[in-house]
This record gives C-alpha cells, sequence and structure tokens, in this order.
C-alpha cells in the first residue's frame, strides 16, 4: 500500500471515525447506566456526573459524526450515491434518535427539570442508535446490496436474516457500555466517588466479556460471508493479538482496582488497533464488491484543497480542544464538583 | 430512471426539514452577537442589567442552538440521503464550504461550552467576553459558508463538464461564484435583524405584560437599533440581489415580479393575486421601478418569462413569497426608525400599548420574511438544482421509502418545536428579571 491522498483522505475519516466511536459510546452507554439506575434507585450517582461531563461536550461529540458524514462526500463524492440512496431508512432513524437525545440535553439538563420517561426514551436510544449505525459496516461487507437499473437497492430480508448483522449490532452495543463503564469508571474515581466507582466497575467487568467474545465470533462469520476481507484480516493478525493482550491488560486492572486511567488509555489501544486493523483490511473497498476508494475519490483539486482545509482546521481546534478539555474533563476543582457553573 | 414519488416526498421532506431548521439556524447566527453586544456595553457601561441581558440570552440561546444541532444533523445527512445523485455530482466541486462549515461548527461549539460554563469563573469580565468571539465569528461562518453551497446551486462554476464528465475542478471558483456576494450578505444580514426583532419582541412582549423594569426597557432600546442597522443593510443587500438576478438568474426575477414580456422601462408589479388564466388583478404598478431594480436604470432591457421554454420555468406563485419577504422588510424598518426617532425626540406614542403590541408582533413577523426569503430561494430555483446542469428529479433518490420518513421526521420536528417553545418559556418565567436582579445584587455586595 503507497501513500497517495486516497490513503491520506480515508485516514483522516477513519480516525474521526474512531474519534466518535470513543466519545459518542462514552456518551451513549452513560445515557443508559443512568436510565438503568433510574430504575433499580441509584441514579443520583450518575446523573450528576452525566449533568457535569457530558452536557458541555454533546454538541462536540455530535461534530465528529458530522465531520465524517460531510468529509466522507467530500473525499469519495460516489458514496453519497451508493450509500446514500441505500442508508435512508436506518441513517433516518439514527438521526431521530440523535435527535432525542439532544433534546434530552436540551430540554431536561438545561432545563432542569428531569422527567422518567424522557430519561428512558434517552437510554434506549443510547443502545439503538449503535445498532442503526453499525448497520454501515455490515452493508460495507458487500452481499446486501444489489444493482437494479443502475441503482443500488439494499435487501432487508438479506440484511435482518444474516448472523453477520446480529453479530455487529450486538459487538456495538457491548462495546458501547464496556467503553462507557470504564471510562466513568476512572471518572468516579477521580471524583472521589466510591460507591459510583464500585457500581462502574462491576459494569465494566460485565460487558468485557460479550465485547471480546462476539469481536472474535464476527471475524470467524467473515470467513464465510467475505473471504477476500478474511484473508487480509488473518494477514493483519498482529494488529488483532496486540488488541487483544490491551484488552486483557484492562481487564485485569479493573480486576484488581488499580490505575483506573492507565486502565481505560488501555482501552484506547484496545479498540485503536482493532478499529485500525478492521479499517486496513478492508482496503480498497468502501462497499464491497461496487465501491473503492479509488474509483469513488474526488478530483485532485479537490483533495488537495480539503487537506489544505482540514490542516488549517485542525491547527484551530487542537488549541481549543485543549483548552475545553483542561476545563471540563481534567479540572480537578470541576470534576469533583467543587468549582460551580450556571444553570 | 426517475421515481416520481420519491421525487415528491423528498422535496417536501427537505422543505420540512429546511423550513424548521431556518428557524433555530437564524436565531444561531443573530443571537451571539446581540448576547456579545450586550455583554461588552454591560462591561463599558459598568452596568449589570446589560450582563444580565447577555446571560439571560445566553441561556436562551442553548436551548435554540441545541435544537439547531440536531436539525442541522438531519439535513446535512438529508442531502446525501434525499439527494444522492446531485451530492455526488457536487461532491465534487463544492465539498470544500461544507467541509469548512463543520469546521466552523466545531469551533463553536468548543467556546459555547466553555462560555456557558464559565460564568464568575473569571476575575476579569473582558477575558469572558473574549470566549464569545470564536463563537459569534463561528456562527457567522457556519453561515457564510452553507450559503456559499447554496449559491453554487445558483451558479455553478468551476467546472467543466465534457461528455458528463466532471472536469477542470476549481473549489476556489465554485466558492467565489456570482451568487455568492449578495447571498452570503443577504444571509448574515438578515439572521442579524431577525435575532434582533426576536430578542425586541421578546422585550416589548414583558412591558406589556406587567413588568416595567428599566432593565426591558433598555433591552428593546437595543435590540431596535441593532434591528434598524441591519434590516436597512439587508434592503440595500436586497436590491443588489435583484441586480445579480437580472444578470444570472433572469428567470427567478421574472418569475417573482411576474414580468413575462421581455420589455425596456419595465414597471414593477407589486402584490396583487393572479388568477387560472394567469390574469393579474388588484397589483400596485410602479413604472420604470423593476428596470431600477434589475438594472439600476429606468430605461434598461428586463428580461422576461417569454424567453425560457415552459418547463425552464419556475412557478409563478414566488411572486407572493417575494411581497412577504420584502413587505415585512419595509414594515420593521419604518417600525424600528420610528422607535429610534421618537426616542430621541422625546416623543411618547412609541410607549403605547399598541405601538409596542406591534414590536411584539415583529418577532414573529421577521421569521415569516426569512422563511418566504428561504422558499422564494429555493422554488425560485426550480426546476433545477444546480442551474442549468441537473434538474431536481434528477438529484432525487429512487428509495421508496422517503414517505415513511417525512412522517418520521415531522414527529421529530414537533417534538422539538413544542419542547424548546415550552422549556424557553418555562425558563424565563420561572425566574424573573427582578428575582435574579435582586439575587445578583446580593452577590456583588458581598
Amino acid at each position: 500500500m503507497i501513500i497517495n491522498l486516497e490513503i491520506i483522505g480515508i485516514i483522516v475519516l477513519w480516525t474521526f471515525l474512531f474519534g466518535y466511536i470513543i466519545v459518542a459510546s462514552i456518551d451513549f452507554g452513560a445515557g443508559f447506566f443512568n436510565a438503568y439506575g433510574i430504575f433499580t434507585k441509584r441514579q443520583h450517582i450518575l446523573t450528576k456526573i452525566i449533568q457535569r461531563y457530558l452536557s458541555p461536550v454533546w454538541e462536540v461529540t455530535n461534530v465528529f459524526l458530522v465531520f465524517f458524514f460531510v468529509g466522507m462526500v467530500g473525499f469519495f463524492p460516489s458514496t453519497a450515491f451508493y450509500y446514500g440512496t441505500t442508508l435512508l431508512v436506518p441513517v433516518s432513524i439514527a438521526v431521530i434518535l440523535l435527535g432525542i437525545r439532544g433534546s434530552y440535553y436540551a430540554f431536561e439538563t438545561y432545563g432542569a427539570r428531569s422527567h422518567k420517561g424522557y430519561a428512558f426514551m434517552y437510554g434506549l436510544s443510547g443502545l439503538l442508535l449503535p445498532a442503526a449505525l453499525s448497520i454501515v459496516l455490515t452493508i460495507s461487507e458487500g452481499g446486501f446490496v444489489s444493482m437494479v437499473n443502475g441503482n443500488p437497492v439494499l435487501d432487508y430480508w438479506a440484511l435482518f436474516t444474516s448472523p453477520l448483522t446480529w453479530s455487529i449490532v450486538v459487538l456495538s452495543l457491548s462495546a458501547v457500555l464496556y467503553i462507557s463503564a470504564v471510562f466513568l469508571t476512572w471518572y468516579a474515581d477521580k471524583a472521589n466517588d466510591t460507591p459510583a466507582t464500585e457500581l462502574l466497575r462491576r459494569y465494566a467487568l460485565i460487558w468485557s466479556l460479550p465485547t471480546i467474545i462476539t469481536a472474535g465470533g464476527i471475524i470467524y462469520e467473515l470467513r464465510s460471508h467475505n473471504a477476500e476481507h478474511y484473508e487480509r484480516i488473518l494477514s493483519l493478525w498482529w494488529m488483532f493479538l496486540i488488541s487483544a493482550v490491551l484488552f486483557i491488560g484492562t481487564v485485569w486492572l479493573l480486576w484488581r482496582r488499580k490505575h483506573y486511567g492507565v486502565a481505560f488509555s488501555l482501552l484506547i489501544g484496545q479498540f485503536a488497533f482493532a478499529f485500525y486493523g478492521y479499517g486496513i483490511s478492508h482496503y480498497p473497498y468502501l462497499l464491497y464488491p461496487h465501491l473503492t476508494l479509488y474509483d469513488s475519490f474526488t478530483n485532485e483539486a479537490m483533495a488537495v484543497s480539503l487537506i489544505i482545509a482540514f490542516i488549517a482546521g485542525l491547527a484551530l481546534l487542537i488549541p481549543s480542544l485543549y483548552l475545553l478539555l483542561r476545563l471540563f474533563l481534567f479540572n480537578k476543582d470541576y470534576v469533583s464538583g467543587k468549582s460551580d457553573h450556571e444553570h | 430512471m426517475i421515481n416520481e414519488e420519491a421525487v415528491y416526498y423528498s422535496r417536501i421532506l427537505t422543505e420540512t426539514t429546511l423550513s424548521f431548521h431556518i428557524i433555530y439556524a437564524t436565531l444561531g447566527v443573530g443571537v451571539p452577537l446581540m448576547i456579545m453586544i450586550a455583554h461588552w456595553v454591560g462591561i463599558k457601561k459598568n452596568d449589570e442589567h446589560y450582563i444580565l441581558l447577555a446571560r439571560r440570552w445566553t441561556r436562551g440561546f442553548i436551548i435554540t442552538v441545541a435544537v439547531g444541532v440536531v436539525t442541522g444533523t438531519a439535513i446535512g445527512l438529508q442531502l446525501s440521503l434525499l439527494w444522492p445523485n446531485f451530492m455526488e455530482l457536487a461532491g465534487n466541486v463544492i465539498a470544500l464550504p461544507l467541509f469548512m462549515e463543520t469546521f466552523a461548527f466545531f469551533f463553536e461549539a468548543i467556546f459555547l461550552g466553555i462560555y456557558l460554563y464559565t460564568w464568575d469563573r473569571f476575575e476579569n469580565q473582558r477575558k469572558h467576553l473574549l470566549l464569545l468571539i470564536p463563537v459569534a465569528i463561528g456562527a457567522s461562518f457556519s453561515a457564510v459558508f452553507i450559503t456559499i453551497v447554496n449559491a453554487f446551486m445558483n451558479a455553478p462554476q468551476g467546472f467543466d463538464l465534457v461528455n458528463g464528465e466532471l472536469v477542470n475542478v476549481n473549489p476556489i471558483k465554485a466558492m467565489f461564484n456570482p451568487a455568492m456576494p449578495t447571498k452570503v450578505s443577504h444571509v448574515v444580514g438578515t439572521a442579524y435583524m431577525t435575532s434582533a426583532f426576536v430578542l425586541a419582541s421578546i422585550a416589548a412582549f414583558r412591558l406589556l405584560k406587567g413588568s416595567n423594569h428599566i432593565y426591558h426597557k433598555k433591552a428593546l432600546f437595543l435590540t431596535m437599533k441593532v434591528g434598524l442597522i441591519f434590516s436597512i443593510t439587508s434592503l440595500i443587500v436586497g436590491d443588489l440581489s435583484g441586480k445579480y438576478l437580472a444578470e444570472y438568474q433572469p428567470e427567478k426575477l421574472a418569475a417573482a415580479e411576474w414580468h413575462f414580456e421581455t420589455s425596456e422601462n419595465a414597471e414593477l408589479i407589486l402584490f396583487g393575486i393572479m388568477n387560472e388564466e394567469e390574469e393579474i388583478k388588484y397589483a400596485l404598478k410602479i413604472p420604470y421601478a423593476l428596470s431600477i431594480l434589475a438594472h439600476g436604470s429606468p430605461t434598461a432591457e428586463v428580461i422576461g418569462l417569454d424567453q425560457f421554454a415552459e418547463e425552464d420555468r419556475p412557478p409563478l406563485y414566488i411572486h407572493y413569497l417575494f411581497n412577504i419577504m420584502v413587505g415585512i422588510g419595509m414594515l420593521m424598518i419604518v417600525v424600528s426608525l420610528l422607535y429610534i426617532f421618537s426616542r430621541a425626540r422625546g416623543w411618547t406614542f412609541t410607549e403605547t400599548k399598541p405601538y409596542r403590541w406591534l414590536i411584539v408582533l415583529g418577532g414573529p413577523l421577521a421569521i415569516i420574511a426569512i422563511e418566504a426569503g428561504w422558499w422564494l430561494a429555493e422554488v425560485g430555483r426550480q426546476p433545477w438544482i444546480l442551474r442549468g446542469i441537473m434538474r431536481t428529479a434528477e438529484g432525487a433518490t429512487t428509495s421508496n421509502d422517503v414517505d415513511l420518513m417525512l412522517l418520521l421526521f415531522c414527529g421529530l420536528y414537533l417534538i422539538l418545536g413544542i419542547g424548546s417553545v415550552v422549556v424557553l418559556s418555562r425558563m424565563f418565567r420561572r425566574n424573573p428579571v427582578e428575582r435574579e436582579l435582586m439575587e445578583r445584587k446580593g452577590d456583588v455586595q458581598t
């Protein structure tokens, strides 16, 4: 694989998608645990964390997603044709679920009145969203889209009866809950909230198992669904091995109640290796077997100007993001609730 | 292969999303500027009222911005979901400003989060005000970049089509298309104007409903001043837009003005009703005015609809939209000008109940003008999605599920619309200005 504009483009987009998956997982999972806590009468622990951590950043989280799909259409305009036509239903549903989450932040936390039903919807949307969004990855494996009269058509029956679909859905759900629980364990620990730390640590350990089992299962299922992709995954075995080792590291630290911060960084590493390993093995296809990076790529002038805009944008964003994180995430007084804020 | 039903529902869904989104987007662009002005005046005059004004506006603003984020994400995705063929073509040429818009919004969202949660965390108020600058810049630039994309749809350039293949793409030339200067300044200017009049409307409403606090009077005066400035700039830019249309999209101007025959010394038709035989009744005809609007000269020739084939003409009902937009714009200039003038002269009729009700009405009217303006812009471009290059029907999806999605999204917008109104009114009713001022005075003394 040589480095060319196509590769630079997809690396940028894949990185933003990775950022979105991590941050959104924390967000989705927290909403679910919160709703679950309300039903088991332990809500106060999580509600506080959600209000202090998630409310200031949810719009930023959302921008990662917008960035990904706008960048995708920019770098690979043909994806608008193939995915735009086939994804109308799942992505529309995802947008509506995102709408429910956004309105929860707007109306409940800013409006400062909590309603059980709304918290429940908010929690549920956190589970349905990864399911709706992960369908995109399933479809990209091929076998569900056929060309009819020159237009791509999605075969819903094949999609919903495929074991691959459901394993990816289960993986996305358990990964969301696992990522979220590990992060929140660390955050609660930093806030010196021992009962919350214990509770979230238990959630993290519970969800670690289905995450790793389904991840392995999906690789196995790809053998029959998409042999070409399967072969490429095997050739990248070392990336998935590192990922697995990092996973064991996280679980071990959680088990021993030690270094939650390190545990979370190992988790980032675990998902990074798996996610990029998956991405590289997917190369060069964006949609098996219809669309590759190369036949969907934009013209050179647009690609160069997008990359320049991207670098200029990053120069602006990275210092700003650093400021945001320093003020909210890594500010001890803010995290533990000593320093007060508006609302 | 065109799926007529999909085209029809795609148009309705896009119209619905845009009509709903534009309310929140307009406020999202304009209100940060108003907050900044109030905050700055407050620091400058050392006046607690203006500072509180900025705080309370900010609290309302985050609700509208949150809804704007949701609907903005929806329209962003719907562009690809409902118009995949269009986006495939447009993505090759006009993706750059779309991409930059995400950055502008990113920038805004980060600093809005910081500004919001750091009231009272700075010893020096000026430092806190500094945080607002990126919010206001990010908000306005989001509008600039998105409007550039819309301008491109009206006046596409920066590429060549050779046998259906795109060649010689120049993203910068595509961005700086002929429609861009007037469109961008009109959209940004009217966003400031509308936001000012919406906030003025709230202040006037409070004054009518019992509270005679000086706080509301200061708010009203400030917002009316800003509203006047930007309604005048919008008028000037509106005139320039007419000249742009006459040059580059004559069919749009002709349809909006019911100008059928190409002619010199063209008269401007204001108001009026058209029956099914295309006869115009009850119209006000101003001689030479269309020639002046189109070319700045009373004798200039203005191209009429006769120069265009039937299937290339926009629908004629855009004339009504044009009248609504211009009528409300003019009314708001008069209302705000009279208000400012009578304040300077010490006249009191602008302090009377009927006049305040007029100002209250100004908020919703300004929003209606924004809606009419966008419908005019979009319907007036028909039958094209990319003028002269791609027809709307060719750009649409072929999926059969658009009608169902339309229902789902209508439900979402209904919840968001009702929710934001309920939450906003509850938020301010529960915490009236008088009480908050009293609490804050206690703060200041200790």
